[in-house]
């Protein structure tokens, strides 16, 4: 009790100074020393910050130590003390903080759906002293526009994902990268004998349970239906009912009959485990599909090393279709507008400070003035070159829907692995759910 | 307002110094304002002056956040006027009347469960000499929180025998790895005896002490008469107790009835597990959908109610037989 009383002290003397800088700043016509579109970031120039910058992120862990050291740098040249509080209920937290008043100066942003309406209620600030040309050239197509309100920017990505590869254990499967959908279902038949089964899925996941398999659906439709059939789709255009979507559950489905320990394993595994069978003495499957994120946990869930695992990009399902890439990434908005903040975000876009990340490995820059050569693995730097190479790249669409759309998707997904026959009422009721979202 | 909250020291001294003064206050002021009045007049007014700071207290903070919650929910997302449209919401979609559907299984098992373990278990263990050390390792659920309850058994009940305990005992006895969470109708069960775990200390704890006020002259009566001791608990123990029970049996009602943190943690509602108050915590605060959180906050409220009104009359009752 004594500590945290403390603690409270420390934290309250550091809110005094950083206000008192603040309010000094304003009194000499703060903001003025901020040369407009200025990105090179962590140079304090003549301004004078101090006091602290809070930050609300979805890092824990490795990925939290990873931050940290990220914002090491700007916080030894600037003399302003980064305190950072992770938190797995991000949307949760800020929509209580928009009501009570008590937000983070910088906070993570949970999907681009999030930032329209919370810049609308004014929480979220703009990011109009970030260069956005700059930052749109120096990001993968597609991705600036999703942190932008009426052409203003209010969120910037920080980190990309590369999400629908197909890992594998390099001693178990023998190398082939399919490059279409009737090469890979040929090349699973053939190894067939290798392993109990083709796939490995996972969608355990909490609250989010189910994602898993939108990402599954998301990659799919992409590459049988097209981009503009994935456009609509998430943009609410096209019903779920129609046939490109039946048809995009329809292959999920065959993959659903041939994966490691049916239904129940799929519901009832973690999606951080669900790749373990890969690596079991005798594997349990010869296929992992999912994001770049998931090294992480090959490394601390199954205990494989780089060299034990390789994979592929998803292949093309219509060969007519252009080379597609799912991907996700992110965001970082600030709440509160000081000096500090500002400074912060410039400096977390710089390649400079992406790189010290990139280096610790589980990371990909969204920048892509990252060289690929910082990344620490063959597997990661991989997946950083088929981002920076995407020829048609779409984020991640699930993150596109309204909240309770969303969270029917998922939940439709368990439903759908658990009983197949049951998609057109999860379709239909996925129609439902899009057309209540706007009550 | 915003610097007052986020000022946590100001406001710990406030709450511990400031409003105890007050209220002293207040009181000192009542009676030198009554001091002036008849001693008659004063008799009949004093009651009502004392008790204004509580009944003020609970209007700010309990009667008025009811009536607007239940206003709210006739109105829509952006606050337009949306008549009876939360409630149609609520009774017309299949997840809802799921929800609804488990709440009530929620309600007959728990009570069920959590009564019949609890009394088979203090009144075993009121005949034996380590009885505290039984009450106390059956109560000690009831110091963990509901969220750490629904993680431990999510660990309990996992399909992979090398985390899941249950599955490992499955292991062990050369059977398949059974799937608690996501095998409907069965998971509600297995969500409820989470639920189970936790109340059944409270249930032995209160029954024992009604044990303990059953006086012993009764049950030897009984005994000396030829009664076996089934008979003398179907007929001595059971009524005397049944007050005991009854309270027991409101509260693990009304636990049953607001089920929320072991259910968002296990499945959050997939599997046909969803449950009313999950539904409310999703539409306020994952869709903001205010008006129908209001509306389900309403039905939960309503079916509060009758337990409520039961607990109260009983409540009533034992106050004039003392």
């Amino acid at each position: 009790m004594r500590f945290s009383n403390r603690d409270q002290l420390k934290h309250l003397r550091l809110v005094a100074l950083s206000s008192a800088a603040v309010l000094g700043l304003a009194a000499c016509g703060g903001g003025s020393s901020e040369s407009p579109g200025s990105t090179d970031g962590g140079d304090p120039g003549n301004e004078q910050l101090s006091g602290t910058v809070t930050i609300l992120g979805t890092w824990s862990g490795a990925e939290q130590d990873a931050f940290l050291e990220m914002v090491a740098p700007w916080e030894e040249e600037t003399g302003v003390t980064v305190e950072y509080t992770g938190s797995r209920d991000l949307p949760q937290q800020i929509a209580a903080g928009i009501t009570s008043g008590n937000l983070p100066d910088v906070a993570s942003l949970p999907g681009p759906g999030f930032i329209a309406d919370w810049a609308d209620q004014g929480a979220l600030k703009s990011l109009d002293f970030v260069d956005a040309a700059n930052y749109q050239d120096a990001t993968p197509a597609g991705f600036a526009e999703l942190g932008e309100v009426d052409g203003e920017l209010y969120g910037v990505f920080i980190k990309a994902a590369v999400k629908g590869l197909n890992y594998y254990n390099t001693s178990v499967w023998d190398g082939t990268e399919p490059a279409t959908w009737d090469e890979l279902t040929a090349a699973l038949e053939a190894q067939s004998s290798a392993a109990d089964a083709a796939w490995c899925i996972g969608f355990e996941s909490g609250a989010a349970s189910g994602w898993p398999g939108t990402d599954w659906i998301e990659d799919i439709l992409l590459r049988q239906a097209g981009p503009e059939v994935y456009d609509q789709l998430f943009s609410g255009e096209l019903s779920w009912t129609d046939q490109a979507v039946k048809d995009a559950f329809a292959t999920f489905g065959e993959v659903l009959d041939n994966t490691h320990g049916g239904s129940t394993y799929v519901v009832n595994t973690n999606f951080g485990k669900a790749g373990n069978p890969l690596f079991a003495d005798s594997p349990g499957c010869l296929l992992h599909h999912q994001a770049s994120f998931i090294t992480d946990f090959f490394a601390n869930e199954a205990g494989a090393t780089p060299d034990q695992y390789d994979f592929f990009p998803f292949p093309a399902i219509d060969t007519s279709l252009p080379a597609a890439v799912t991907g996700g990434g992110d965001l970082l908005g600030m709440f509160n507008d000081t000096p500090e903040a500002r400074s912060l975000i410039q400096y977390l876009l710089s390649p400079e400070a992406q790189s010290i990340w990139a280096e610790r490995g589980g990371f990909i820059s969204a920048n892509k003035n990252v060289s690929v050569d910082v990344y620490p693995d063959e597997a990661t730097r991989q997946a950083a070159q088929i981002l920076q190479d995407a020829e048609v790249f779409r984020f991640d669409g699930s993150d596109l829907l309204p909240a309770s759309v969303n969270d029917a998707f998922m939940a439709g997904m368990v439903q759908f692995s658990q009983d197949q026959s049951q998609l057109d009422s999860i379709l239909s009721n996925l129609d439902q759910v899009t057309a209540d979202s706007a009550n | 307002m915003e610097d007052l909250l986020n000022n946590r020291l100001l406001l710990g001294v406030i709450v511990v110094v400031i409003v105890p003064l007050i209220i002293c206050g207040y009181v000192i002021v009542v009676e030198r304002v009554l001091g002036r009045l008849t001693s008659a007049t004063a008799t009949r007014i004093r009651p009502w002056l004392w008790v204004l700071p509580a009944v003020a207290f609970v209007s700010v903070f309990l009667i008025y956040p009811a009536i607007a919650t239940i206003v709210r929910s006739f109105f829509s997302r952006d606050g337009e006027t949306a008549t009876f449209d939360n409630y149609t919401w609520l009774f017309g979609r299949s997840e809802n009347l799921i929800a609804i559907r488990n709440n009530i299984i929620w309600a007959l098992l728990l009570p069920l469960l959590v009564i019949g373990i609890g009394l088979a278990v203090a009144v075993m263990a009121d005949r034996v000499r380590y009885e505290v050390a039984v009450r106390s390792v059956i109560f000690m659920p009831m110091a963990i929180s509901s969220v750490a309850a629904g993680v431990i058994w999510r660990l309990m009940y996992d399909i992979d025998p090398k985390a899941g305990t249950l599955n490992a005992v499955r292991g062990a006895l050369d059977q398949e790895p059974a799937a608690y969470l996501s095998t409907e109708p069965w998971n509600n069960l297995s969500l409820i005896i989470v639920a189970v775990w936790m109340m059944t200390g409270l249930a032995v704890v209160v029954i024992a002490s009604g044990l303990k006020g059953i006086p012993q002259e009764l049950l030897e009566a009984g005994r000396i008469d030829g009664a076996g001791e089934v008979r003398i608990f179907r007929h001595i123990i059971l009524p005397l107790l049944s007050p005991t029970i009854a309270v027991v049996t409101t509260t693990v009602l009304i636990f049953a009835l607001k089920t929320f943190d072991i259910v968002y943690v296990m499945t959050n509602g997939n599997f046909g597990t969803e449950v009313i108050a999950n539904q409310m915590y999703k539409q306020l605060f994952a869709y903001t959908q205010h008006g129908r959180s209001a509306a389900v906050a309403t039905l939960l409220f309503l079916i509060t109610i009758p337990v409520m009104a039961v607990q109260v009359r009983r409540f009533r009752a034992q106050e004039e037989t003392r």
